[in-house]
């Protein structure tokens, strides 16, 4: 059930934040605001704001007190508040991400498939079968909190985190699924292995996706995984 | 153009700047120094801009060896600092010449040093910064601490007329008991009850305390009925208190961007410098103030270091 508030609640975090809430829940509806919000402060950075991160239910202000006022910051908030209506969010950019199901790429999918009932090859077919929302990017860079998986394939945590998942890992825990774009620790259920570069500090731009965007994960054979892998020598970019 | 050359890393010693805000929103966490207002007067020192490079040092310094003439100044924890083994004070500036040894030893007092060298440390700007974030292996050397033999090399900048030294009176210093002034939220109506012991109780910095956070221990901080211990995911800033279900406060810095506990209180800017200088054993109080209050520390602290520049640029 969608809990948008009638007016966005604001939080002080600190003397230099503040965050900008629209609901308490996760849902698209309350998303979508936050995305407005951010469209519209973006478009033209207030004096003195110096970050805008959205989330899933709210947006984060950085601000610099010396140049503004947590009250400017407040009527200006307002202000925008009456032309959210008008804003055009950009439609959802599809990001395709090839996957590399099972095998030593994603040992933990006969797991996945055992807990709920299912064969491998039906856990890939549903995991490929949604675009999946990008409600917020954060934890290490890169790293998706995306909504949307099907209810067939949730599957708890592992019980004893793994020490070190190579970058480019997805997995499943709980009702979430997501990708490690860089090598760290992790106690999802690993299921495959993008062969993209999630980020990639050297390109340009270092990401393949921003927060609004949607994930589209298609598998690919080790054929296809070992042709991707060397051209990301180079540069590889999604399919729009 | 060449600066250093790595005889002994030290225990944690990275380069840093003011640190790296486009890409929060990406999950790039800010990094950066972690007390800015030393590393702040130890680049003013040295006669260097703003957001310049410096060496951030954590509690065993290294040492160095001189590639060429410049100016260094150290400022932030007491370590005893040695050129040619002779004693150098800390918060002015000394003038090294090619050939001679640095050593910086373990802090007596603070934590964490800045060595600032004229023209700041030259390393590669990696999306916007040249701060070291050693989660995201990117900025400074390589992403990653010194170590043994590294070159540093610094940006070609000139050298000071005349030795400038910061005013005895404006040194800080590294108390034991530390007084963090904080102001309540974002989530601060979940503790209805725990907010009178939070502000109320003294915690231990614990032995888990570096640059993503610092955990402090004492009497627990409980969220009132009905709330629930985690929150749906949200961005975090540094200085954020956030309670875990076990009650024990954790004090949020600059190497994380996002969050799923509630947060009773945020450290105000303007003291994030007194975390950074914490040590595992020190006492930690918190002290209530409004927004509008943190807000005019804020600008005293602008106008301090105002002063300080301009002092030490008319060298008196």
């Amino acid at each position: 059930m969608t809990h948008l508030y009638s007016k966005p609640r604001i939080r002080i975090s600190g003397d230099r934040a503040m965050l900008v809430e629209y609901g308490d829940t996760i849902d698209l509806a309350v998303n979508e605001k936050v995305r407005a919000m951010t469209t519209l402060l973006k478009t033209s950075l207030p004096e003195g704001v110096e970050a805008v991160i959205p989330a899933y239910r709210n947006l984060s202000l950085i601000y610099d007190p010396l140049v503004t006022s947590p009250e400017k910051l407040l009527s200006l908030l307002l202000e925008l508040e009456a032309r959210l209506h008008e804003v055009k969010i950009p439609a959802a950019r599809i990001v395709e991400i090839p996957v590399l199901y099972g095998g030593k790429f994603g040992p933990d999918i006969e797991v996945v498939a055992e807990h709920n009932g299912l064969t491998a090859e039906q856990v890939i077919a549903i995991h490929t079968g949604t675009d999946y929302p990008i409600y917020m990017i954060g934890f290490t860079p890169g790293f998706c909190y995306l909504g949307g998986l099907d209810k067939r394939i949730h599957t708890p945590r592992r019980k004893t985190p793994r020490t070190l998942l190579p970058g480019g890992s997805v997995g499943i825990a709980e009702a979430q699924t997501g990708m490690y774009p860089v090598d760290s620790p992790g106690g999802w259920q690993i299921i495959g292995r993008t062969p993209l570069k999630l980020f990639a500090p050297e390109r340009a731009n270092p990401f393949l996706y921003e927060a609004g965007d949607r994930i589209r994960f298609v598998p690919v054979t080790g054929e296809e995984y070992g042709r991707i892998r060397t051209k990301e020598g180079s540069r590889w970019t999604p399919s729009a | 153009m060449d600066a250093f050359r790595v005889i002994s890393p030290g225990s944690f010693t990275t380069v840093q700047d003011r640190g790296r805000y486009s890409f929060i929103d990406r999950g790039v966490p800010p990094s950066g120094a972690l007390d800015l207002f030393a590393y702040d007067i130890a680049n003013l020192l040295v006669g260097n801009p703003a957001g310049s490079a410096v060496l951030e040092i954590t509690m065993m310094g290294p040492a160095l060896e001189v590639l060429g003439e410049s100016d260094m100044a150290l400022a932030g924890a007491d370590m005893a600092l040695t050129v040619n083994r002779q004693p150098v004070p800390m918060w002015q500036t000394v003038r090294l010449m090619k050939g001679d040894v640095i050593r910086i030893r373990q802090a007596k007092s603070g934590c964490r040093a800045y060595l600032a060298v004229t023209g700041g440390i030259d390393v590669p700007v990696v999306m916007g910064s040249r701060a070291t974030c050693v989660k995201a292996k990117i900025g400074g050397l390589e992403g990653r601490t010194l170590k043994k033999n590294d070159m540093l090399a610094r940006i070609p900048a000139e050298l000071l007329a005349r030795p400038r030294t910061l005013h005895a009176e404006i040194i800080p210093v590294y108390p034991p008991d530390i007084v963090l002034t904080a102001v309540a939220g974002p989530q601060e109506e979940a503790f209805r009850s725990g907010l009178e012991t939070f502000f109320g109780s003294i915690y231990e910095v614990t032995p888990e305390a570096d640059r993503m956070g610092y955990r402090l221990q004492g009497p627990p901080v409980h969220h009132d009925e009905g709330f629930p211990q985690s929150i749906i995911s949200e961005p975090t800033v540094p200085g954020n208190v956030q309670l875990p279900a076990d009650g024990q406060p954790i004090i949020l810095l600059v190497e994380q961007t996002t969050g799923g506990y509630t947060k009773i209180a945020t450290v105000i800017s303007t003291d994030l410098s007194k975390i950074a200088q914490a040590m595992p054993g020190n006492r930690v109080r918190f002290h209530p103030v409004t927004l509008a209050e943190a807000h005019r520390l804020c600008r005293e602290q602008a106008l301090l270091l105002r002063q300080i520049e301009a002092q030490l640029s008319t060298n008196l």
